[in-house]
């Protein structure tokens, strides 16, 4: 019992998921048009790098940040004309881009920096203290004392629910993903739809990567995404493709991996409890509960007919 | 009053001529059939006039005005609204996200005006009398209803000339009544309407002119007051075609198949198939009637040993074969030719000779030793292409090389050289040119004359009623009537198609 009460727990499951969210929520973007984005994870890792080089070279965490946002968007451009222009198979032109943005990242950390990493006197986002909510118990200081980026998540996710279900732009882009040719046959561009969807997957990576680096901390190191690119992934399945699903798959996913840190040490292996979230998703696919169910054209390039 | 003009299209693809020099026009207020054989170019036209495809050659004008070519947007513009032969509909978004999609009524905060939406869509289905509930998802829908909404989608957009692109091929007999009382309708207000289709009654029924279109070119165009079906059947192919053969029926013989309390688990989501119980005779031809998905797909699969019942009986004479897998089936006489000739029915990249031997390569007299005996096998696919007049005439080649209408026949071929006791046969002509109809219709009675008992599942309830002893008919998986040739009658069956239960024609 009191492993739950213990305010580091819940303070730790939401830095952990933060991230989670704003990239599971740029997946739900492009599979709702019909872009499976695999390369979340480059995109991340790419802003996160970016970001901190950005940072320490103007001296202002803002900058980085925007620096980072900014790579995401050029890489999910990069990933779309591939994908959208050149109708290559979305996972393979996602796996390239996640190599690239290892072997980027590794060798500028190296080229830049050398030795000793990213700069200690590097800056990070600041954060906000909310003293009202401090008093709460158990989650009031993990909710009182966060980086703005966490704050920020709020009004994304009402944005987010709010432009897929409520404006004429989601519905189209919804249609895209279920049958593009619905769409087309409406006087709309496929490409220029998949193209937003895609775009925004890479602008809500990038803010998930600085996160990483500028928000919680102040560095880069190598591959320091570990495969977060792909949980969102997982995530945003296990979410249905909806945004609240995918807030509240990442905050499951959050909380075990903050338990599995919590617990290291214990009896209970902590790798078991990382398992769990990928063991989830499993689940959730196989629609073993509650089965989720893809966009009907998801992954599924469109070729206008021979014009 | 709209105007349609089109001057001189023209499309290829590779060496194929879709489309050569057509021109041709349609006033406000006038209904124009197109009428042509599968692959004639019709739907290839009509996706030249709204801007799917872009043509070679040629231009299209509405009142006078030239429009872009190969532009959906500026075709929906100039009021040119299309009703594809598959629909362009998201089965999991409602009624009225279809129908606003790309035109979406705004709010001042930039999001959709769903009660605008709503005002507009009902005022467009009085105005035309189509009703439709605005809410419900489009995949709970019967075809008709999607059909209403397709309709409804193009008036939205500010159609003034509607083209149907075979709208009747998945419709009742009473749905396609009610779309012709729809058509009428659109005409007295003043709409121009292109009809296609490659049925000459319901051509007949419905055009003030008719055009028709053979293998890509222009053949006429005549005023449907001064032709008759006859000549329009004779345009359309070519030559002289005989369109009344029907069946004569000569005295069956013994019961041979029993099918007792079949019952099936179909996929998740869909009713169960039966129980049902039916009984076959030697001889007899069993046509099973239906909207699409009502279960012929499965009894079919049942019969055939592909899918396995989760309870019930299947005796063929007096020897259970419900539990048998297909291969014995298939050997206990049995034959099946799938619906989806492609896909199931053939390998097409195999070798003519090597699809007909598919079925018992493992069995002389097509087995030597451990291998196959390649010259018998030749020697009797050779002899069944001569026999069928499959065309090319070189077993050697892939069955992809074949048209559709010749898969057919080799398909055919395979099974009838088999001597089947029985012979499952689902959408035998789906797709087929009206030469190959006839010639495959033709087998089949030749086949049933020699004692097979076949169920033929078809859509196309003018074969069923051409070729049947008996015609069941399939309602969510039940049967919910079954009568015998001297009482066939359209609207009855059409009834029980669509879930009425009729008392009169009961038996
Ligand atoms: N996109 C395409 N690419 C190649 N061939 C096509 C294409 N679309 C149609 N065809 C061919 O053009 C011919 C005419 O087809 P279509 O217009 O669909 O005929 P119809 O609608 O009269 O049945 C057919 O032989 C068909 O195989
Ligand atoms: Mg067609």
């Amino acid at each position: 019992m009191s492993f739950f009460l213990n305010p580091e727990l819940w303070a730790l499951t939401v830095t952990v998921s933060v991230p989670l969210i704003y990239a599971s929520l740029g997946g739900m973007f492009s599979e709702r048009g019909g872009v499976v984005n695999i390369a979340m994870e480059g995109m991340m890792l790419m802003s996160a790098f970016v970001s901190v080089a950005f940072a320490y070279a103007s001296h202002n965490a803002w900058i980085g940040l925007l620096a980072g946002v900014a790579s995401g968007a050029a890489m999910s451009l990069l990933f779309a004309w591939a994908t959208l222009k050149l109708q290559a198979d979305q996972v393979v032109v996602g796996m390239a881009i996640n190599l690239l943005a290892l072997g980027l990242t590794g060798y500028f950390l190296d080229a830049f920096y050398g030795y000793n990493g990213t700069p200690i006197s590097t800056p990070s986002l600041p954060t906000w203290h909310l003293n009202v909510l401090s008093h709460l118990p158990v989650l009031g200081p993990a909710l009182a004392q966060e980086n703005v980026l966490t704050y920020l998540l709020i009004p994304t996710l009402l944005g987010a629910q709010y432009a897929l279900f409520r404006t004429p732009w989601g519905l189209r882009l919804r249609s895209m993903g279920e049958k593009p040719e619905a769409g087309r046959s409406a006087g709309l561009s496929v490409l220029r739809y998949r193209l937003s969807g895609v775009l925004l997957s890479g602008i809500l990576s990038g803010i998930a990567g600085a996160y990483l680096s500028i928000g919680v901390l102040n560095s880069f190191n190598v591959d320091m995404t570990a495969g977060r690119g792909y949980i969102a992934l997982a995530a945003m399945i296990f979410g249905n493709w909806k945004p609240k699903g995918a807030l509240m798959a990442s905050l499951i996913f959050g909380f075990l991996s903050a338990a599995s840190i919590q617990l290291q040490g214990s009896i209970i292996p902590s790798d078991i409890v990382l398992m769990v979230p990928y063991l989830l998703t499993v689940v959730a696919v196989a629609g073993i509960v509650g089965r989720t169910t893809p966009p009907a054209a998801d992954g599924i390039p469109y070729q206008e007919e021979s014009l | 009053m709209a105007q349609l003009e089109v001057v001189g299209v023209s499309k290829r693809f590779g060496n194929l001529r879709a489309n050569d020099n057509i021109s041709f026009s349609v006033r406000g207020g006038e209904v124009l059939a197109v009428l042509g054989e599968n692959g004639a170019g019709k739907s290839t036209l009509m996706k030249i006039v709204s801007g799917f495809l872009r043509p070679d050659s040629g231009r299209v004008a509405v009142d006078g005005q030239t429009i872009p070519i190969g532009d959906p947007q500026a075709a929906i513009r100039a009021g040119i609204g299309m009703i594809h032969q598959h629909f362009m509909l998201i089965p999991r978004m409602t009624v009225m996200e279809n129908l606003i999609l790309g035109r979406e009524p705004r709010t001042r905060l930039g999001s959709i005006d769903t009660r605008q939406a709503k005002q507009e869509v009902e005022d467009l289905s009085k105005r035309f009398g189509l009703h439709v509930d605005p809410n419900s998802p489009v995949e709970s829908l019967s075809v008709g209803e999607q059909q209403r909404v397709e309709i409804l989608k193009a008036f939205y957009r500010g159609a003034k000339i509607l083209i149907l692109d075979e709208p009747t091929a998945l419709l009742t007999p009473q749905e396609t009544d009610r779309l012709f009382g729809s058509i009428r309708e659109f005409a007295r207000q003043g709409l121009s309407v292109v009809f296609i289709s490659h049925k000459l009654d319901e051509v007949m029924k419905i055009s003030e002119r008719v055009m028709v279109v053979r293998a890509g070119q222009l053949v006429d165009t005549v005023d449907t007051g001064q032709t008759d079906a006859f000549s329009l059947a004779r345009m359309m192919v070519g030559r002289d075609v005989d369109l009344g053969a029907s069946r004569t029926t000569s005295g069956l013989g013994n019961v041979v198949l029993t099918v007792d309390h079949l019952e099936s688990q179909l996929s998740k989501g869909q009713p169960l198939l039966g129980p049902i119980s039916f009984t076959l005779r030697h001889g007899e031809i069993l046509g099973v009637a239906g909207v699409e998905g009502n279960g012929q797909q499965e009894l079919a699969e049942l019969l055939a040993g592909i899918r396995l019942p989760s309870s019930g009986t299947i005796l063929l004479d007096d020897k259970r074969v419900d539990s048998l897998p297909i291969r014995r089936r298939l050997e206990s006489d049995i034959a099946y030719v799938p619906a989806d000739r492609q896909g199931e029915g053939l390998v097409l990249d195999l070798k003519i000779w090597e699809n007909f031997i598919l079925r018992d390569y493992y069995r002389p007299p097509f087995r030597k030793g451990l291998g196959i005996d390649v010259k018998v096998a030749k020697a009797r696919t050779q002899a069944a292409v001569d026999a069928f007049d499959i065309r090319p005439n070189n077993i050697d080649l892939p069955s992809r090389a074949l048209s559709g209408g010749n898969q057919q026949k080799l398909l055919l071929a395979r099974e009838m050289s088999r001597n089947p006791r029985i012979m499952i046969v689902s959408q035998p002509t789906r797709g087929l040119d009206v030469g190959a109809i006839e010639y495959v219709h033709h087998q089949l009675m030749s086949l049933a004359q020699t004692g097979t008992a076949i169920v033929l599942i078809s859509l196309e309830l003018d074969e069923l009623m051409k070729l049947s002893d008996r015609i069941m008919v399939l309602f969510r998986g039940q049967i919910q009537g079954i009568v015998a040739r001297p009482e066939f009658r359209r609207d009855a069956i059409g009834l029980w198609m669509t879930g009425q239960k009729g008392q009169e024609v009961r038996q």
